[in-house]
């Protein structure tokens, strides 16, 4: 789960992180108030949205007075930001951040993330602040240094001064590093973050550390034992229909093609969309209904599916392991009359029970394509969108 | 032979809800020595004949059980894997899915240079064909022989399983490693377990997209393996950024891509199936000799 930077700010401040001072608006009037209140010579407004490249899309703005804070606020607030992170399709500016000017002296990069392959935490730094660190990694990776934390004892004062070290910070800077990367990685062990980017770490003219900007994500798996970062969630940042499949319980991923996929099991269904592309076809989404499926999981999939106007056939691919293909098939014919399923349906049934499946869509009634290797499921699945008789 | 289980495995379920009760009923019926579950407050009872303990030492002391299954829920499937280890088994599987990866990340450091081996979580569990079932897995799709499979997936396992058995190529033992980001064990554990089981005669690696798991297997394939492994890489049309349904399965900051695992493994002489109706042909392929 994301979450905006002024929540992460908010939730940094509380571990001891210093962040600038600001106020959350979404209104020009309360960006002008907000302005007014920081009582800074120079206030930034910042778009408040789910995606990085705010600056360069023009979501990131000085304004010199209250005035102008309100001016800046009413064409950002209602504009589309379209970053290389959002999409061509862009995300509707809903809020702005407020926040008090600082003076720079240095921009650092400073990351806590989990480290899947060492199976520790990584503290990454950089003395490259403000550039994604994607972008340092492939263009100057010596720049980037990396320190693991074993889980068993934790953050020392050692790794501390390495990177203090490292990013070439003067000696009386350590304690201040120590105060900033303690909090941050409290924060990331006590709310079950994935990860935690302070990007840019501002050295301020004065000497002081600054959290510029910050993106956190969560576990997901975590969330329940979390309610204070559950109501951070902003229904209005996701995609609507991934939001509901989660709800569903159901996993689902939006994607461009016309074929819609309904497949039990996530690595299944993950080569499905592969299956597809081999056969010429470009799938429409990703869906799992779960290794162990029933009768209404495939109905709510159905629905689901049949929500996005691009889909002109529907693939069903399941693998009976110890859910009863019988038992599947009876749910696909029940939810395919109850919602009249308006496109070709293409349906593979394979392992236990299949033939007893099959001929259960075979007597149906309904129009659907029969497929028995995974092979023929993807042909006449495209060839069914195509609008070709398979 | 085989490997991580077989016909002298004694096993535990730590929790008898319904999908714990369900299974461990056709682990039995797979005759799996299932000697008891384990069930806080239930203790000194009886479950489908199976005597229940209040805690796993318990259990292993009167049962002599050397393995045991986790079916707990997520807040508790961590500690549930520390009890089992804690109470000295060899070998604990966890089906949960959904188990916070911190819990996890500190789980698997606590487990570090002890005897138990971590199989999951979130992963289907291990059969060795016509001897023991141990998970969730369909049995009835497996038949013996020489061909190891090492999975991070469920459902896809039982497809390539499934091919290998049409095309009359038996299993030697069939693994689901789990999809999550941190888990016990990892490929090369279970390539060198393949490696050094006179049984198996192949590998059939199946890898998805995210982290670098399939990477680390390629060069351990090159520098330790001489028996042959197929593989097929699932994800190779996924979106960057979006979680594939396993935790684990997401191509973040352009790194888990299923291109670059395939490169890797070939690279390392295993042949890829390029489609997942592919799997057990490719297999066939490279070892004729195997297909009956």
């Amino acid at each position: 789960m994301n979450v905006h930077e002024y929540q992460a700010k908010e939730l940094l401040r509380g571990f001891g992180v210093p962040v600038p001072p600001g106020r959350l608006a979404t209104t020009p009037a309360e960006a002008e108030s907000a302005a007014r209140q920081l009582d800074s010579k120079v206030v930034v407004v910042k778009a408040q949205v789910h995606a990085g490249g705010r600056g360069k899309a023009g979501g990131i703005k000085l304004a010199k007075s209250p005035a102008d804070a309100k001016r800046i606020a009413s064409e950002i607030l209602g504009m589309t930001l379209r970053t290389h992170q959002t999409g061509a399709e862009g995300k509707l500016v809903r809020k702005v951040w407020i926040e008090a000017g600082c003076e720079i002296e240095r921009e650092l990069y400073l990351a806590v993330v989990l480290d899947r392959a060492a199976e520790d935490f990584a503290i990454i730094a950089s003395t490259e602040g403000g550039m994604e660190i994607e972008e340092v990694a492939s263009r100057a990776p010596e720049k980037i240094l990396t320190v693991h934390v074993d889980p068993a004892t934790g953050l020392q004062s050692f790794h501390v001064r390495r990177i203090a070290f490292g990013l070439g910070l003067p000696a009386e800077s350590v304690a201040k590093l120590e105060v900033f990367l303690g909090g941050l990685y409290r924060l990331f062990v006590a709310k079950d973050a994935s990860l935690a980017e302070i990007n840019p770490l501002v050295v301020t003219q004065g000497g002081d550390l600054l959290a510029l900007d910050c993106k956190l994500n969560f576990d997901d798996n975590a969330l329940f034992r979390h309610a204070d970062v559950r109501e951070l969630r902003d229904a209005d940042e996701e995609d609507a229909r991934e939001r509901e499949a989660s709800e569903l319980d159901l996993a689902y991923v939006g994607l461009d093609g016309d074929v819609g996929c309904l497949v039990n099991g996530a690595g299944l269904a993950m080569a499905t969309l592969d299956m597809l592309r081999a056969a010429g076809g470009a799938p429409a989404n990703f869906l799992d209904v779960g290794g162990g499926t029933n009768q209404e999981r495939v109905a709510a999939a159905f629905r689901l599916i049949l929500e996005d106007p691009q889909v002109k056939a529907i693939l069903v691919n399941i693998f009976g392991g110890i859910v009863r293909c019988d038992l599947v098939a009876e749910g696909v014919v029940a939810a395919a009359k109850e919602l009249g399923v308006r496109v070709p349906l293409v349906v593979r049934l394979q392992g236990t029970n299949a033939a007893e499946g099959r001929k259960i869509l075979e007597s149906s009634g309904l129009d659907i394509t029969p497929a028995e290797t995974f092979r023929e499921a993807g042909e006449r699945a495209v060839a069914a969108a195509r609008g070709a008789k398979a | 032979m085989a490997i991580l289980c077989d016909e002298k495995t004694k096993l535990l379920i730590q929790g008898l809800g319904k999908m714990g009760r369900f299974h461990a009923g056709l682990s039995r019926a797979y005759h799996t020595q299932v000697v008891g579950g384990v069930a806080p407050g239930k203790g000194g009872s009886e479950i489908d004949g199976m005597p229940v303990f209040d805690t796993m030492r318990e259990a292993v002391q009167t049962t002599g059980a050397n393995a045991s299954v986790v079916f707990v829920p997520p807040p508790g499937a961590a500690d549930a894997i520390l009890e089992a280890a804690d109470a000295g088994v060899d070998l604990v599987v966890c089906i949960t899915e959904g188990i916070p990866v911190l819990d996890m990340l500190r789980a698997k450091r606590a487990l570090r240079g002890g005897r138990t081996r971590l199989l999951g979580p979130n992963c289907p569990g291990v059969v060795t064909p016509g001897k023991c079932r141990i998970g969730i897995m369909p049995a009835q799709i497996t038949r013996p022989g020489p061909v190891g499979v090492i999975s991070r997936s469920g459902t896809l396992t039982y497809e390539a399983v499934d091919q290998l058995s049409r095309l009359g190529i038996g299993q030697s033992t069939c693994v689901g490693i789990g999809g999550d980001p941190i888990i016990g064990t990892n490929f090369v554990d279970a390539l060198a377990l393949f490696e050094a089981d006179p049984q198996t005669r192949a590998v059939v690696l199946i890898g998805e997209i995210g982290g670098s798991a399939e990477e680390t297997a390629a060069e351990f394939v090159k520098a330790h393996m001489k028996k042959p492994v197929v593989a097929f890489i699932a994800g190779q049309n996924a979106p960057s950024g979006k979680r594939m349904g396993h935790a684990g399965a997401i191509i973040a900051g352009g790194k888990g891509r299923a291109s670059d695992k395939i490169a890797a493994l070939e690279a390392a002489g295993v042949r890829v199936a390029m489609s997942p109706a592919e799997i057990g042909e490719t297999l066939a392929k490279r070892c004729p000799e195997l297909r009956k």
